[in-house]
């Protein structure tokens, strides 16, 4: 069993929800948590390789400028560590291959796609074959939503969780299959983590607003084969404690938030694997 | 080389933007459109190979799932009309930028540095239109002119495969950069046309005061040493301008009035700014003594007060009026995010924890013409709300707080505020956070973005009237990203103890950064040419005084410079080095080399008189509303409602992150539901402790036209009154006052200044008073003076304005308290006295009237009121509690009641008021210090006791059904309305916007 759990979230060029990301793993028991700035990457002076829990949180990494997170895949595709001939995708790559574990929050999840990490069919990463786009609605919008989780799901960080109540924030969340046979591979392989539901956790919802973007399918997030890698548009670091959520003055609610579970479940994986 | 790139979305792929385009030319400019298509267009300069253009556009450029693209070539087919908009040469190209990055790292050598992309977009039209229908949907919503131009192609005149030829925005500077002597003439006249015609906005005398500055034998001298000629230079004058303008100086709060009473008592003020504001926080922090929370007051560029001890608050509250008026998004994105630079640019700079907007808006369903250079009031508010968003929501700052007023006279001048706050360790590397401090010898660094014609005489265009010279270049674009990595960079930066002392380059640019700094070592010397420039050819003068946006003025250690340098280029953040501080004494500036400025730091800052005023106050008479009591009162509540400055403003607020950094404790939407109207906002700025900030508002410009002192404090008590209903104690609140204004100095434009000045001393004696008696110091704050309008025969001038804005630190967030109503059984209880005061009330306004009655703050009645509420929620008593404000009680007990998704039953006789005997002036009036508060019956006894020496009363219970069921003064059943229809009427009037 690993002694020291050590976890990574990287900010930089429009990443915003560094600290609470990191005090999520903090509160699920990571031994060490550094919030790594992308330029500590390039340098050389952090290296991927000394962790094991990947946070890429939200923002609006490069302002969303080319669509979300367009640029930063075309950054960690190419730009290459100083002083050495690889690319930050490759050590990415490498993490993968070691079966880390990879989380990815709206921004983090849209870079995920965007970069083939997700749904990564069959091991081939770097092939996008999902996307996430512009909310039906033309407009970026807060609100918190019903999320219901597939039990059967290879995902470890849901393993044991009902449904969950979770703020999106985003203005790209829509997901969209290439094609049919991806979203019906999707479904089949349990890839589908999280949907947009009702508040009974029942069925999942395609109205407006419970399905806030208008994806397909009211797909939430999604997960790999291996369930190690995991990226959802809603944010489970917003609700790791009671008063985040939006009722608590009116509901009686447990101390801890929801979101905290899905740091927990990675920590506890990793303690257990590594 | 110039290359096309064109991105759109594949066949049956729902087009987003393009379906948004469609409803708001529909909804805005009621012309129907079948369908809008978007295209986004890249024009690339550079020496690009055919490979390279085709990696881009099927890499960074374009989404392989959603999306297709051309090179060279058209995606365009079938249209009727189609728009390309794109912007004007030197325009901020924010996705340009981010284009021409993603470019480069795809490029391999030197070849990277010559590729530039600009960005444009088309819009292809279907549906019946004629060409002039087409420019009014191109010039009317898609593009402003001012710094934006299109193309229209008639779809008839084309065929698949045609390209539109590429179009390079390329800022071309046939001058060389040079610096003019301006020679001052002993002529008056001609001296006020130098100061029109370079917008520098003095006055003849100040223009005077400069040319009698020159003939001065010592510093003829000195200048000639110094190697200038005669006259004054281009470079010194434009600094004097901006130094000195009314938006940097503040000339009108510091000026000395003599004011005389209606009943011709004469009485003189030296100065506004530091007898009241600044008057009544000395004498707050006098009481306070050894237990005084203040740190720094307006010195630095916010407010710094203690919030524990190991963190200090920082806050500020900004206004972007002018700029918002002319280019809404751009001017509303570079007002938020240039208050962010405030705050974080305090002390020895904050991390930036949240955001409050409040803006002034004429109805968005303004009808009739608008006078020449007015934006439609919809497009303002649509504009401003997406700057904002882009501002704030880019930069991870949640907007916790705000809110939107409208009047029509906001038609003239929009007003835009945005404030930001932050937290900082009360100690940085042993070194007090809140001290700042420069000396001789350090290195004057500027750091973040570039500088370019952007926003040149924003500061002096801001001190004038909205007229027909108002600038161009006085427009900026803000770039959230740029400042988003300099702040990144800056905090790191901070924490090694890499520099001493920050500041923002705002208003006045660099001549204002540099110089306030260097007033504190005593002097600096700077080239200007060492300064990075987005284009070349920019004149010295114009490097100066440029109000480019995402830059920092920093003085750095000298032994640090070379780590500080390599920090930034690690984290890729341009930072130069512009000259050293000195304590010569003289703000000197060269350009390569060669001097072109060299003035006294004491003129340049002390060398202004004081203005002197009059001012004279005649209480306006309107005349007495004569409308009966409306027999349906259902239909009243609804009506008011509805109301523009009642309504749900859910659609805005859900545009704007209120919950990013995880502290959010109380949201703008609370309720069953999540759409009930929060009081004020709370976080936790350290998630691993449970103290928390609230931060909320107050403004009610309406009362401006019976009597700004009760404006003032009325806006005060407002903003203290939010904040203790969410859970907030008097003894830790701070407040910020923003006072914007129509021009208060008599002149021939402006026949009524005597009037309009008396109105803002009356407004600044309430502030002081009530401040005072609630224990609140002003700790920053901020005026803009010149909100008027005036282009031919129209003069638009906006309503005297207060906006006081509350800081207060929590204890405990787990005490906080929402406005909706929690369970049935609930007691409903009114807190303070109703008096006849609908005086400006939305209930007046609803009926054609103002009414002279307006609400009077007895402030220690209040006070005590505050103080027991605080202990009530303290011992966990308080169910809900509503701020009673717009509308008065009608409003907040439906808002309590619709919120929480429960019914009510009220009785108003039970109500504590006094001279009232009609049902609507009850439910209506807007007496202030009054709550709505639910409490559970258990805690009724208790709840009781603590409020048993302020007005308080049980009026009814909340209800299990859902219905709102109101009895009359005379014992008889007014209202009984289903809460579905109450809440519908609160929720339509902006829900489509």
């Amino acid at each position: 069993m690993l002694q020291r759990v050590r976890s990574m979230v990287i900010t930089g060029n429009g990443t915003n929800c560094e600290w609470e990301m990191a005090h999520a793993c903090r509160l699920a028991g990571s031994d060490e948590v550094d919030i790594v700035h992308i330029s500590e990457l390039l340098s050389g002076e952090k290296r991927l390789d000394d962790y094991h829990f990947l946070n890429l949180p939200g923002g609006f990494v490069d302002g969303d400028d080319l669509g979300s997170a367009k640029a930063n895949a075309n950054r960690l595709l190419h730009v290459r560590v100083r002083g050495t001939e690889e690319r930050l995708y490759d050590s990415l790559l490498r993490f993968i291959g070691e079966g880390k574990l990879i989380l990815g929050v709206c921004n983090g999840f849209q870079l995920m796609v965007k970069l083939g990490l997700l749904p990564g069919f069959d091991g081939g990463y770097g092939t996008q074959t999902v996307t996430l786009t512009y909310n039906d609605s033309g407009k970026f919008e807060d609100r918190w939503v019903y999320l219901k989780p597939d039990a059967a799901s290879p995902c470890v960080f849901t393993l044991g969780l009902d449904g969950v109540y979770l703020p999106v924030r985003h203005g790209e969340g829509k997901l969209v299959p290439g094609d049919k046979a991806v979203l019906k591979r999707l479904h089949d392989q349990n890839q589908v983590v999280f949907q947009y539901c009702d508040e009974s956790f029942q069925e999942p919802e395609m109205t407006y607003p419970r399905n806030p973007n208008g994806s397909t399918d009211a797909i939430a997030g999604i997960c790999n084969e291996t369930g190690r890698l995991f990226g959802l548009m809603p944010h489970p670091e917003a609700y790791l404690h009671a008063t985040n959520h939006p009722r608590w003055t009116r509901e009686t609610l447990p101390e801890e938030g929801q979101g905290l579970q899905i740091f927990r479940n990675a920590v506890t994986f990793i303690r257990r694997e590594f | 080389m110039v290359s096309r790139i064109e991105v759109g979305f594949l066949p049956g792929v729902r087009d987003a933007l393009g379906e948004k385009t469609r409803r708001r030319i529909l909804h805005d400019l009621h012309l129907s459109v079948e369908r809008v298509e978007t295209i986004e267009v890249y024009t690339l300069e550079g020496n690009l190979t055919d490979d390279l253009l085709e990696r881009v556009a099927a890499g960074p450029f374009s989404d392989p799932v959603i999306q297709r693209y051309a090179i060279d070539g058209s995606l365009a087919d079938r249209f009727d009309w189609l728009i390309e908009v794109g912007f004007r040469p030197g325009v901020t190209d924010n996705v340009g930028r981010t284009a021409t990055e993603a470019v480069q790292l795809l490029m391999e050598g030197t070849q990277k540095n010559g590729v530039k992309v600009y960005t444009s977009r088309q819009y292809l039209l279907t549906g019946i239109l004629e060409r002039g229908q087409v420019e009014e949907i191109a010039s009317g919503l898609l593009a402003n002119d001012l710094i934006q131009r299109f193309e229209i192609v008639d779809g008839r005149t084309w065929r698949p495969g045609k390209s539109i030829q590429p179009y390079v925005p390329r800022v071309v500077v046939a001058d060389a950069p040079r610096t003019d002597y301006v020679d001052l003439p002993d002529d008056d006249a001609r001296l006020q046309e130098i100061s029109s015609r370079r917008v520098l906005a003095l006055t003849v005398e100040e223009m005077r005061i400069i040319r009698n500055y020159l003939q001065d034998e010592t510093v003829r001298r000195g200048r000639r040493e110094a190697g200038l000629g005669e006259g004054i230079t281009d470079v010194e004058l434009e600094c004097l301008a901006q130094t000195w303008s009314e938006h940097c100086k503040h000339k009108i709060f510091n000026s000395f009035i003599t004011y005389e009473d209606e009943r011709g008592n004469i009485r003189v003020i030296d100065s506004l700014f530091k007898s009241c504001v600044k008057g009544s926080t000395a004498a707050i922090r006098e009481e306070l003594g050894p237990e005084d929370w203040c740190l720094s007051v307006f010195v630095d560029n916010a407010g710094i007060i203690k919030f524990n001890e190991d963190y200090n608050l920082v806050f500020k509250v900004e206004t972007h009026n002018s700029p918002s008026a002319l280019d809404p998004y751009g001017g509303a994105l570079t007002g938020i995010v240039g208050v962010n630079r405030d705050p974080f640019g305090a002390g020895k700079g904050a991390k930036l924890i949240f955001n409050t907007d409040v803006f002034c808006f004429a109805s968005p369903f303004h009808e009739g013409p608008l006078p020449p250079r007015i934006l439609h009031p919809r497009r303002i508010y649509e504009g401003v709300r997406e700057g904002v968003e882009h501002g704030g929501n880019k930069s991870g700052i949640p907007t916790v707080n705000g809110c939107l007023v409208f009047d029509e006279r906001f038609l003239g001048k929009p007003l835009v505020y945005c404030g930001t706050g932050g937290i900082m360790p009360a100690r940085i590397l042993g070194e007090p956070s809140h001290i700042k401090e420069v000396h001789p010898g350090d290195i004057v660094i500027m750091t973040g973005g570039r500088i370019g014609k952007d926003g040149i005489h924003g500061a002096t265009f801001s001190s004038e009237e909205l007229n027909e010279n108002s600038p161009v270049t006085a427009v900026q674009i803000g770039d959230p990203i740029t400042q988003k990595r300099m702040t990144d960079f800056l905090l790191v930066a901070r924490d090694r103890g890499l520099y001493r002392a920050i500041t923002d380059n705002g208003a006045g640019g660099l001549s204002s950064s540099v110089g306030e700094m260097a007033s504190l070592s005593g002097g600096c010397e700077i080239d200007l040419k060492n300064a990075p420039l987005k284009y070349a050819g920019l004149h010295p003068w114009e490097i100066l005084i440029s109000e480019a946006q995402e830059r920092m003025t920093l003085a750095v250690y000298p032994e640090k410079i070379e780590a500080f340098q390599a920090l930034a280029i690690k984290m890729g953040v341009e930072a130069t080095v512009l000259g050293r501080f000195t304590d010569s004494g003289k703000f000197h500036v060269r350009y390569g080399g060669q001097t072109v400025a060299f003035l006294d730091m004491e003129f340049l800052h002390e060398g202004l008189p004081q203005m002197k005023l009059k001012a004279r106050w005649t209480p306006p008479i309107n005349p007495e509303p004569d409308f009966p009591e409306p027999s349906n009162l259902g239909q009243a509540l609804k009506d008011l409602l509805g109301r523009l400055n009642i309504c749900s403003k859910e659609a805005i607020v859900r545009q704007y992150d209120h919950e990013v950094q995880g502290g959010s404790v109380v949201k703008p939407l609370v309720g069953i539901a999540e759409d009930g109207p929060g009081d004020a906002a709370v976080l936790r700025p350290l998630l691993e402790s449970f103290e928390g900030i609230v931060v909320s508002n107050g403004i009610c410009p309406r009362y401006s036209d019976i009597d700004t002192y009760a404006m003032a404090a009325c806006a005060i008590d407002e903003a203290v009154r939010n904040a203790v209903a969410v859970g907030a104690p008097l003894s830790r609140m701070a407040g910020l006052d923003n006072f914007c204004w129509c021009d208060p100095v008599e002149s021939e434009k402006t026949p009524d200044g005597q009037y309009k000045l008396a109105q803002l001393v009356r407004a600044n004696e309430a502030l002081y008073e009530y401040t005072r008696i609630y224990g609140v110091p002003c700790i920053s704050g901020k005026d803009s003076m010149k909100n008027d309008y005036m282009i031919g025969g129209t003069k638009i001038s906006i309503p005297p304005t207060l906006l006081f804005s509350v800081i207060a630190r929590m204890e405990d967030v787990r005490k906080a308290v929402t406005m909706d109503a929690k369970k049935p059984g609930d007691l409903v209880y009114v807190l303070g006295e109703t008096r006849r005061e609908l005086g400006g009330s939305e209930w007046y306004a609803l009926n054609g009237f103002v009414g002279n009655g307006v609400p009077r703050v007895d402030a220690r009645r209040a006070r005590s009121r505050y103080e027991a509420l605080s202990r009530a929620m303290d011992a966990g008593l308080i169910a809900s509690c509503h701020d009673c404000a717009d509308g008065g009680l009608g409003i907040a007990l439906a808002e309590t009641a619709f919120a929480g998704g429960f019914g009510m039953a009220v009785d108003l006789s039970r109500v504590p008021s006094s001279g009232i005997d009609r049902n609507d002036e009850l439910l209506f009036s807007e007496s202030q210090s009054r709550f709505v508060v639910t409490v559970a019956p258990a805690a009724r006894e208790a709840f009781e006791a603590i409020m048993a020496d302020s007005e308080t009363a049980c009026i009814g219970c909340i209800t299990g059904d859902r219905t709102f069921v109101v009895t009359g003064l005379q014992g008889a059943a007014i209202m009984e309305e289903d809460l579905a229809s109450l809440k519908e009427a609160w929720q339509q009037t902006l829900r489509d916007l």
